[in-house]
């Protein structure tokens, strides 16, 4: 992939590394795991949990500090750059979490969560123009601009993601990671969720990595799928081929397992030969 | 790129931050909590009685007046106008010495507590965010630590710098270091662990930042409750080493010391030990309701 | 239609921390002998409140407000405390929404599967083992000696979920309250998880009360479905018929926003104003009935 924002190559991942006082073999998360992801794609990241899906995510992020492999982001090596080198390229590479109860701070509103990274950044010259960025940004993921004088704690669990998807591309990054952003969400709300993520990646031309565990979401809104099973890549490609002819047993084992809401009374006797194994 | 800069910048519009949905600020909320007024209140007393403790005092506290001794409070039997508490065994006015007990118990509250900490909670944020090789240094130290008896502690500590009011507080401060030292550390790694945390710095914050504005507010709630409650164990600490005769020097009247006195003599005058006594308790009951209050109405998360 | 098993009739519920604001809006439904009920809706549409009313432990700040709830002739909410604890667990068990914090963490599976065993079936310590192993191997559980002398961390999430399943189903209880079993496991794994239930449900003739956010999950494994929107039921009917061709506009909504990987290009509907408006207004006349109805 020639035009790859962000790509990473061998990227091994154990437990521990990057830490002090912990002696013995760590046990490895991440086994040598290629991933590539271009301009303005939206790329789906699948799998089971404790399939190292979102220690990949972090990684990418330099958020976990990899044992071996690279992270090139826009054409640059990453993997080694240490917080103050990295620092610039934060603002580039943002992040959503799963759960914005954890993630926003319960002790800082929204105001001061939103506009500090701004400013740290050198988006704004001063809180005033923070502020209006801010307002900016509020008015275009659907919420209330009074709701800087809020706290998370304050708002329902689909205003809480907002906030989160705000705070990530108020910064206009060209990469933004959103792990499980939806999984704690009603499908009324986690449908306005998606559709406002879906819009944002088009107009702001953003490279979205979306890790989820449901693959329906994933077909929803990504133009590519990786599967992911015990610290490895089982399969990558175009949604279109993965869904309609998965090539791994794996891949077409997860799509089994998904209940779609029709009456088809042979679909829990269906089994596929994995599945005892998996328990 | 051009779509993103017209959908940030297009509603960089005017600014009107809306008043009315401020929520009210914290001294009108802290004002509308009855019991916090009053417990301030009455700390607030003290802090004047303290300091103008030779304008307000009715006596002398040292003029002893052998004439007038044991002499009953205001309203029973045998009581004579000016002593409003009566007092004491060598004919010392009681008010007058409570009053001036203010000063002793106050300066050890305040300094010590708030010495004991600054240390231990710079040591705890330390210990609970750098982690690792830090935080086993300093959490072994802090175990060593409390396996010393704090009252042997403690009377060493003042054998060594002899008697007087530093070495009271130097002696709360040494040995109650690690009680705010355990429980920041505590809940700085609890909040370290937090998902906000890891936003700070995949938004490239620094350590600092990280430390002092994300954290530091998380555990400034648990650290008011803890520190005045010290403050009321720091004054109860004070009339232990005074009641034992290891504060400050006789002659400079304090609780402990008017508690020590007046327990010889109990029988012939209750007052002389019930006046200190109701001071000291009221004295700690106060800066506890203070504490519950302050964090109630600091902390956005309680107040909801 | 066979025997009745389980008769909900015009629960109501209300909130006493909230203004007394209703949860529970004269909400009916019956589950036959047999059947699988599904209960569907959004968070705080009040499902989870219905399973907890006939478990008799709702919350100290919601009071049941009216209604019956008619188990095997009898009134469970007209029933005493200990009149309730005879039937509970016995003729009628819960399989829990978390196994990570449903079992007790310093307790070994063996002694918490018997303790029922021996308390509301009189089994002898010896006797509720062996029953306990039986169970574990009717679940599909290939070494469940290994199983009954572990601590619960040492187990999958899948495997805990199977061991609360054998322990509900162990009692033959003639109801079984599922709240959102398979909310917090994998896709395959609740897979083989819907598929152990309604295996032992058929095999025993279990009626079963399935409390699920996910229609894809009632989908495949309930006969019958209630839809919940703000504490009420807004449409009832077979499972087939509610989801092939739903009357209700919320059912059509929720089936809209819900994404379908064989259909990438439907779903993440999001719910028409109109439809929310016309739900609340309908809400709305509910109560102002219902309080004329007090009144008058």
């Amino acid at each position: 992939m020639a035009d790859a924002l962000l790509a990473a190559r061998g990227l091994v991942v154990s437990y521990g590394a990057g830490r002090l006082g912990r002696g013995g073999s760590a046990p490895v998360i991440l086994h040598g795991v290629d991933i590539a992801i271009g301009k303005g794609e939206t790329v789906g990241i699948v799998g089971e949990s404790g399939c190292g899906k979102t220690t990949l995510g972090r990684a990418l992020l330099g958020l976990v500090t990899p044992s071996a492999g690279t992270v090139v982001f826009d054409g640059r090596n990453i993997t080694a750059l240490d917080e103050r080198a990295r620092r610039p390229l934060r603002r580039r590479m943002q992040m959503i979490f799963q759960d914005p109860m954890s993630s926003l701070n319960p002790r800082r509103t929204i105001g001061q969560i939103l506009t500090e990274p701004i400013l740290l950044h050198g988006l704004a010259a001063n809180r005033t123009a923070a502020i209006s960025l801010v307002y900016g940004v509020l008015d275009r993921v659907g919420l209330l601009r009074h709701t800087i004088e809020r706290y998370s704690f304050e708002l329902s669990g689909g205003q809480r993601q907002r906030v989160g998807i705000a705070r990530a591309v108020v910064l206009r990054p060209d990469f933004v990671l959103a792990d499980e952003i939806v999984s704690g969400l009603d499908v009324s709300t986690q449908a306005q969720v998606l559709r406002l993520l879906k819009e944002l990646t088009s107009e702001m031309h953003l490279a979205l990595a979306f890790i989820s565990h449901d693959l329906s979401v994933i077909r929803s809104i990504c133009h590519r799928v990786v599967v992911m099973r015990d610290g490895g890549i089982v399969e990558q490609g175009s949604c279109g081929d993965v869904f309609s002819a998965p090539q791994s047993a794996y891949t077409r084992m997860l799509i089994d397992a998904i209940p779609l809401p029709t009456v088809d009374s042979g679909w829990l006797g269906r089994s596929t030969a994995e599945t005892a194994t998996t328990i | 790129m051009i779509p993103s800069e017209t959908l940030l910048d297009r509603a960089a519009v005017e600014l009107q931050p809306d008043t009315e949905l401020r929520p009210p600020s914290m001294a009108s909320r802290l004002m509308r909590d009855r019991k916090v007024v009053c417990a301030g209140g009455f700390i607030l007393l003290l802090i004047v009685l303290a300091l103008g403790a030779p304008w307000i005092a009715p006596k002398d506290p040292l003029a002893q007046n052998l004439l007038l001794a044991t002499v009953p409070p205001a309203g029973l039997p045998g009581s004579e106008p000016g002593y409003l508490l009566g007092t004491d065994g060598l004919g010392r006015d009681v008010l007058s010495r409570v009053i001036y007990g203010t000063r002793v118990s106050l300066t050890v509250a305040f300094v010590a507590a708030g010495l004991a900490c600054l240390i231990g909670s710079l040591l705890g944020l330390a210990a609970g965010f750098l982690g690792s090789a830090i935080d086993a240094l300093i959490s072994r130290l802090v175990d060593v630590w409390m396996a010393f008896p704090p009252v042997l502690l403690s009377i060493l500590l003042v054998a060594i710098l002899g008697t007087g009011l530093h070495s009271v507080i130097t002696a709360i401060v040494v040995i109650d270091w690690t009680r705010f030292c355990r429980v920041v550390r505590t809940e700085t790694m609890g909040q370290a662990q937090m998902d906000y945390v890891v936003a700070a710095r995949a938004m490239g914050f620094s350590r600092s930042a990280i430390l002092f504005r994300e954290i530091f507010p998380n555990v400034v709630p648990v650290l008011i409750a803890l520190l005045t409650l010290e403050m009321g164990i720091a004054v109860v600490v004070e009339a232990i080493l005074s009641f034992v005769g290891l504060s400050v020097s006789s002659d400079t009247p304090t609780w402990g010391g008017m508690i020590a006195e007046g327990r010889q003599i109990v029988h012939e005058a209750w007052w002389v030990l019930a006046a200190p006594l109701a001071a000291l308790f009221a004295t700690v009951v106060a800066f506890n309701q203070v504490g519950d209050g302050l964090a109630r109405s600091l902390d956005p998360v309680l107040r909801r | 239609m066979s025997a009745l098993r389980l008769a909900i009739e015009a629960l109501s519920a209300i909130s006493l921390r909230d203004g007394n604001r209703p949860i529970l809006r004269r909400v009916s439904l019956a589950i036959a002998v047999g059947e699988v009920h599904g209960v569907v809706g959004e968070s705080g549409a009040g499902k989870s409140t219905i399973a907890k009313a006939i478990l008799g432990i709702i919350p100290s700040q919601v009071r049941v407000a009216g209604g019956r709830i008619t188990f095997e002739g009898r009134d469970l909410l007209a029933l005493s405390t200990n009149e309730l604890r005879g039937i509970l667990g016995r003729d009628i068990a819960l399989v829990p929404q978390d196994p990570s914090t449903a079992f007790n963490p310093s307790r070994r599976i063996d002694a918490q599967m018997t303790d029922g065993l021996r308390l509301k079936r009189g089994f002898s310590a010896k006797e509720a083992r062996m029953r306990a192993r039986a169970l574990l191997e009717e679940v599909q559980i290939r070494d469940p000696e290994r199983v009954l002398n572990s601590y619960p961390h040492q187990l999958s999430g899948g495997m805990r979920q199977r061991v609360l399943i054998a322990a509900a189903f162990g009692l033959e209880p003639k109801l079984v309250i599922a709240d959102e079993p398979t909310t917090a496991l994998d896709v395959t794994v609740q897979k083989q998880i819907l598929r152990l239930i309604r295996a032992l449900q058929e095999r025993h003739g279990t009626s079963v009360l399935f409390v699920s956010h996910d229609l894809g999950v009632v989908a495949k494994i309930c006969d019958r479905l209630s839809v919940l929107y703000m504490g009420k039921v807004v449409e009832q009917g077979s499972t087939a018929d509610v989801l092939a061709a739903p009357s209700n506009a919320y059912t059509k909504a929720l089936l809209a926003a819900n994404p379908r990987y064989d259909r990438p290009d439907s779903g993440l509907e999001p719910t028409p104003p109109e439809v929310i408006a016309a739900l609340r207004a309908e809400i709305a006349a509910f109560d102002r009935g219902a309080r004329q109805a007090e009144h008058g």
